[in-house]
């Protein structure tokens, strides 16, 4: 039997550089970066990029005060989506309802915040909040999705470093082919920023973006490029089979054609292009297309050094037997890395090219690196294209997880 | 320590346990969870409160004594030690 079409129907973001759709692809197109210098605990200032939704359009005080941040992120997104979709939450059968969400970690934040109030009080551990262990479980902020909505369904998160956003959205594919449920809300959140300890860490790794000017700190395949600028944001999309999205007549963004998932095997934190590359033509595979069926490339690319390069090699390696490249841009050189959020996020900056038929530039390119001067790089400026039928989307994350999704146009 | 202090200590512990609510009319001798919308959780946040802003340790035992605000006047006021 044929598995199911999979179309998405509902958009719902935060960004740092637009709380919705319209917003931040205007934006991408502009060239407005969402970057800003903020406080670190600990650290000082350094650019990051923060979210400026307001959460209380969907939840109350009290509900924001005991959540999580990535938890008020998911919700919104969710929330946003649902509006955007014109489904009717109360006529579903809310136990048939997924929600999906990627997340790179969660908890850092919240265990973070309670170590440093018990510092307060001399490390006495009977002023550690009972809120902590709701607020650091793994699925917190799919469970605060299914709380706020009163979705019965399974709501869980998908642990997959930067790679996750890819899978929320690859996952919700596969549930409701799978008939175990009837409509998904999926996508990747992150309320990375929040976490010290992650700054930190990729400061020790020497991976840590800094600029005089936060707005040009995000510069994947620039020559100067030194890092990665940590930034927190959501993507949730609302995710049908195709009967039932044409049954009500719903709006259709995109068709999701293939994908892939697979893991380096090689090293905690070093990217593989062979993988990568392996990633990128099984997705094609999966998709039933050729390369030269993909239109635009949205990379990965962080803004670190070597990162950069790696996938270049593995794009230049899949596309070299193309006569005309494939468009290729970054989404990250605006809003910095989202992390679990990244893969979603980035994707819909994209999907309004399947009719506005531009494609938003990598900005913040002064002297490219040549080593990452592949053939299709959009950079800069956006530049119109003849036809955007398809957009593959990398997203690759730690300890070696490589998710590559693949988006078409829908045509009935 | 008078009691009338206590109580607006406790009212200022709520409105931030519990920002939602309108707190400009709690009847002192109703029970707290029949007039706001307050859970076990959001006493035990009251409690912890208590801990950290005035270093009062309510035993779980006594958490029946912060059943309304005149209980908790009555229970906490001589708990508030003049600091010296």
């Amino acid at each position: 039997m044929k598995p199911s079409r999979i179309v998405i129907t509902g958009i719902g973001l935060t960004a740092p550089n637009g709380n919705s759709l319209a917003e931040f692809r205007r934006n991408l197109l502009a060239g407005v970066s969402g970057i800003a210098t903020v406080d670190v605990r600990y650290m000082g200032r350094h650019p990051a990029g923060m979210c400026t939704f307001d959460p209380l359009k969907y939840q109350k005080k009290k509900e924001v005060r005991i959540g999580t941040r990535a938890g008020g992120i998911s919700i919104y997104c969710a929330r946003e989506a649902l509006a955007d979709s014109g489904l009717n939450l109360e006529a579903q059968d809310k136990s048939r309802i997924g929600i999906y969400l990627g997340i790179t970690e969660h908890g850092n934040v919240e265990t973070e915040n309670e170590v440093f109030n018990i510092s307060q009080f001399k490390y006495d551990t009977k002023f550690w909040t009972h809120h902590h262990n709701p607020r650091t479980v793994a699925n917190n902020p799919a469970g605060e999705v299914s709380l706020n909505m009163g979705i019965t369904g399974p709501a869980y998160t998908i642990g997959a470093a930067c790679a996750a956003g890819n899978m929320g959205l690859i996952h919700a594919a596969q549930m409701l082919r799978l008939g175990e449920v009837d409509l998904a809300f999926a996508g990747g959140v992150s309320e990375s920023p929040q976490t010290f300890g992650i700054f930190a860490g990729f400061k020790s790794q020497n991976a840590l973006a800094a600029h005089e000017d936060p707005t040009k700190a995000s510069r994947p395949f620039d020559q100067a490029r030194n890092g990665i600028v940590i930034s927190e944001g959501g993507c949730i999309y609302t995710i049908e089979r195709l009967e039932d999205a044409q049954a009500r007549g719903a709006r259709i963004y995109g068709e999701i054609a293939g994908y892939c998932v697979n893991s380096d095997a090689t090293d905690y934190v070093l990217p593989n292009p062979e993988r990568q590359a392996e990633c990128v033509r099984k997705a094609i595979a999966h998709a039933g297309m050729t390369i030269e069926d993909i239109h635009l490339v949205n990379t990965h690319a962080t803004s670190t050094p070597q990162g950069d390069i790696q996938e270049c090699i593995a794009i230049a390696e899949v596309f070299k037997n193309r006569t005309t490249p494939p468009y290729i841009n970054n989404t990250k050189s605006f809003i910095g890395h989202t992390m679990g959020a990244a893969g979603a996020l980035e994707l819909a900056g994209n999907l309004p090219s399947f009719d506005d038929l531009v494609i938003h530039p990598t900005i913040n390119i002064d002297n490219l690196d040549p080593q990452c001067d592949i053939p299709g790089l959009v950079v800069n400026q956006p530049t119109a294209a003849k036809q955007v039928c398809s957009i593959l989307n990398n997203s690759f994350g730690m300890l070696g997880i490589n998710s590559t999704l693949i988006i078409k146009r829908f045509a009935p | 320590m008078t009691k009338d202090n206590c109580k607006k200590l406790v009212i200022d512990i709520i409105s931030d346990i519990a920002p939602d609510e309108d707190l400009s009319a709690i009847k002192p001798d109703i029970r707290l969870r029949d007039q706001l919308q307050l859970d076990s959780m959001d006493f035990l946040d009251i409690v912890m409160e208590l801990r950290k802003r005035h270093g009062i340790e309510v035993p779980e035992a006594d958490y029946g004594q912060l059943a309304s605000l005149q209980s908790c006047a009555d229970y906490l006021t001589p708990k508030f030690v003049p600091k010296a």
